[in-house]
């Protein structure tokens, strides 16, 4: 475990960076670190960076090309008026789910990360190969099983309809209930591991102090325990917050039509409609507003640096 | 009573704690046991239902019986050992340059890192299948690899120069004032106390590449290429044949005797250092 404890800490993705002053003999070639950096960077560049600048090329193609004809790109930026038109309800769906998701998994991760990290003692690391233990399964057949769970003859509706919290066609699959389910589930490790992360760090003499002050448990809580922890709360929050919003595979699962949410819009445009513009525009709209978000959220939240 | 109330007390986040553990370890144990389930009919294998449920080992004696399903495990495990191969290179070598140099470019190369963290993996898949499209690269094994080394590089980095920031840079000093040439000190002194991180860096990508479905759903196209992940979600409409189950449990078992193992090995060692000192 202590091999998997460094990944804790590291998706905990926040370090206070302090800059280590290089040795007196390695100041002098300045070209090492850019070859260090070259060939993984380079990778980044041409893989990450240059396709997102095409796929913003590709939504200001003209919407009238198709694969077979080829596109025209000529600044329609009318595509990005036809898919708030077209798609406002999934998008906004979208952000509304991962927001949810997000507030369900602090209020479940932070108490088991606290748990693990403050009360855990010599059981620490095997809690928290437990939190990582959902990984060492499949992510697709984590969520058919949830589709198991929730099913129509599944215990869970079995249990509801018994005591009457469901009506006698009730069910869950293909519910909002389903669909935010899942995402918790399967984002919740990465919720509890920057938590996690952070709350080790804490120092227990503080809580002493504080109680020694007189702080009461919830006040010591209040003023020390979380605004030390607030780093792992803006990166547990992100990790969440970013790959629910983009997800298609607990909607597509476990929801219906009505809960369809806008990956699957994307998924479905690009790999059997066909329609790049349009997709493009989508992803290019939940990307920025993605960034957006994060920028805002991590700027007010006040960490310094997160990675 | 009232050491029952003093002990709920101190003890009650725990086993909250514990509560919410159990809650992750539900759907691992509903895996299992429908891994011993003779589904009625191939659309539901993953109905749970105890008034149906139909005992069998077939599942574990004859894994690989559903066509292509081990086809599919080993692409994975390829492609796996790849992209862990090359982006435990690539992000070792970057996080070095990021920790031990101070350089201009520095917080560029730093937001760079953080860029496809903080991007959904379905604009990632997307935006390189247009690329691929316009560089006519034909969609198959190399375009797989190709995307899972470019997500992982960064997860690699953030998580080697966690152990390397931890890194007393005075190390390296000493070594040097011992005589090491700088090569000697990388490597004899460096290396060793990073290595860690580097295994823990490894263990994280394959992990991330062995399991991923969003972006590869999308840079595999028609080559026919399957992963596993891909596997499943292409015979979504087929029926998913109940091995899968078996398949995903015996990883299940596989991974955490690997991390026991690790532990237990580490306890022994951590005992070792402290009868001796």
């Amino acid at each position: 475990m202590a091999a998997l404890l460094p990944t804790a800490s590291a998706g905990g993705a926040v370090s206070a960076e302090v800059p280590v002053e290089p040795p007196a003999g390695m100041r002098r070639r300045r070209w090492i670190p850019y070859a260090l950096l070259a060939p993984g960077m380079l990778w980044l560049a041409v893989f990450f960076v240059y396709p997102v600048v095409q796929l913003f090329m590709a939504s200001l193609w003209n919407p009238a090309g198709s694969i077979e004809t080829g596109y025209v790109f000529d600044w329609s930026w009318s595509n990005y008026a036809d898919a708030w038109e077209m798609f406002h309800v999934q998008f906004l769906r979208s952000l509304w789910y991962a927001l949810i998701t997000t507030v369900i998994c602090l209020a479940l991760g932070y108490p088991l990360a606290y748990a693990i990290a403050i009360k855990g003692g010599r059981w620490k690391n095997l809690m928290l190969v437990g939190v990582i233990a959902p990984f060492f399964t499949s992510y697709l057949v984590r969520t058919y099983s949830w589709k198991a769970i929730l099913s129509d003859s599944g215990p869970v509706v079995d249990f509801l309809k018994w005591a009457h919290l469901l009506g006698p066609d009730g069910r869950l699959l293909a519910t909002e209930f389903a669909v935010i389910a899942g995402l918790v589930y399967n984002f919740l490790p990465f919720m509890v591991l920057p938590l996690y992360a952070s709350l080790d760090k804490l120092d227990v003499r503080l809580l002493e102090a504080a109680r020694d002050l007189y702080h009461g448990p919830v006040r010591s809580f209040l003023r020390v325990t979380l605004p030390l922890s607030l780093p792992g709360v803006v990166a547990g929050t992100l990790l969440t917050f970013i790959p629910s919003a983009g997800d298609y595979v607990n909607a597509n699962l476990l929801g219906g039509p009505n809960t369809q949410m806008i990956g699957s819009v994307i998924q479905s445009r690009f790999l059997v409609v066909n329609d790049y513009p349009i997709a493009s525009a989508l992803s290019v709209m939940l990307m920025v507003t993605i960034l957006v978000l994060v920028t805002v959220y991590v700027s007010t939240a006040g960490t310094d640096e997160v990675v | 009573m009232h050491a029952l109330w003093r002990w709920l007390a101190d003890k009650w986040v725990l086993l909250v704690g514990l509560l919410i553990l159990l809650y992750l370890f539900v759907p691992i144990a509903v895996i299992f046991l429908l891994s011993f389930n003779q589904p009625g009919s191939r659309n539901t294998t993953y109905v749970l239902d105890l008034q149906t449920f139909d005992f069998t080992w077939n599942n574990w004696t004859d894994m690989c019986g559903a066509a292509g399903i081990c086809d599919a495990l080993l692409r994975s495990i390829y492609i796996g050992f790849g992209a862990t191969l090359i982006s435990t290179i690539l992000g070792t070598l970057i996080s070095f340059a990021l920790v031990r140099y101070r350089f201009f470019g520095r917080s560029g190369t730093n937001t760079l890192i953080f860029l496809p963290m903080a991007t959904p993996e379905i604009v990632m898949g997307t935006s390189l299948l247009t690329l691929f499209i316009g560089w006519q690269v034909p969609l198959g094994f190399l375009t797989i690899l190709i995307a899972h080394v470019m997500f992982c590089i960064s997860f690699v980095v953030v998580t080697v120069k966690a152990r390397l920031a931890g890194l007393d840079p005075r190390l390296q000093e000493a070594a040097m004032d011992l005589y090491a040439t700088p090569w000697q000190a990388f490597r004899l002194v460096i290396l060793p106390l990073v290595l860690p991180g580097i295994v823990a860096a490894s263990l994280l990508a394959f992990s991330l590449s062995f399991d991923d479905f969003i972006i590869t759903n999308f840079v595999t196209g028609t080559s026919g290429y399957e992963t596993f992940p891909m596997f499943i979600w292409g015979s979504n409409l087929r029926g998913i044949p109940p091995q899968v189950n078996a398949i995903a449990s015996a990883m299940f078992l596989i991974s955490f005797a690997f991390v026991i193992a690790g532990q237990l090995r580490n306890r022994r060692r951590s005992a070792r250092r402290a009868a001796t000192s």
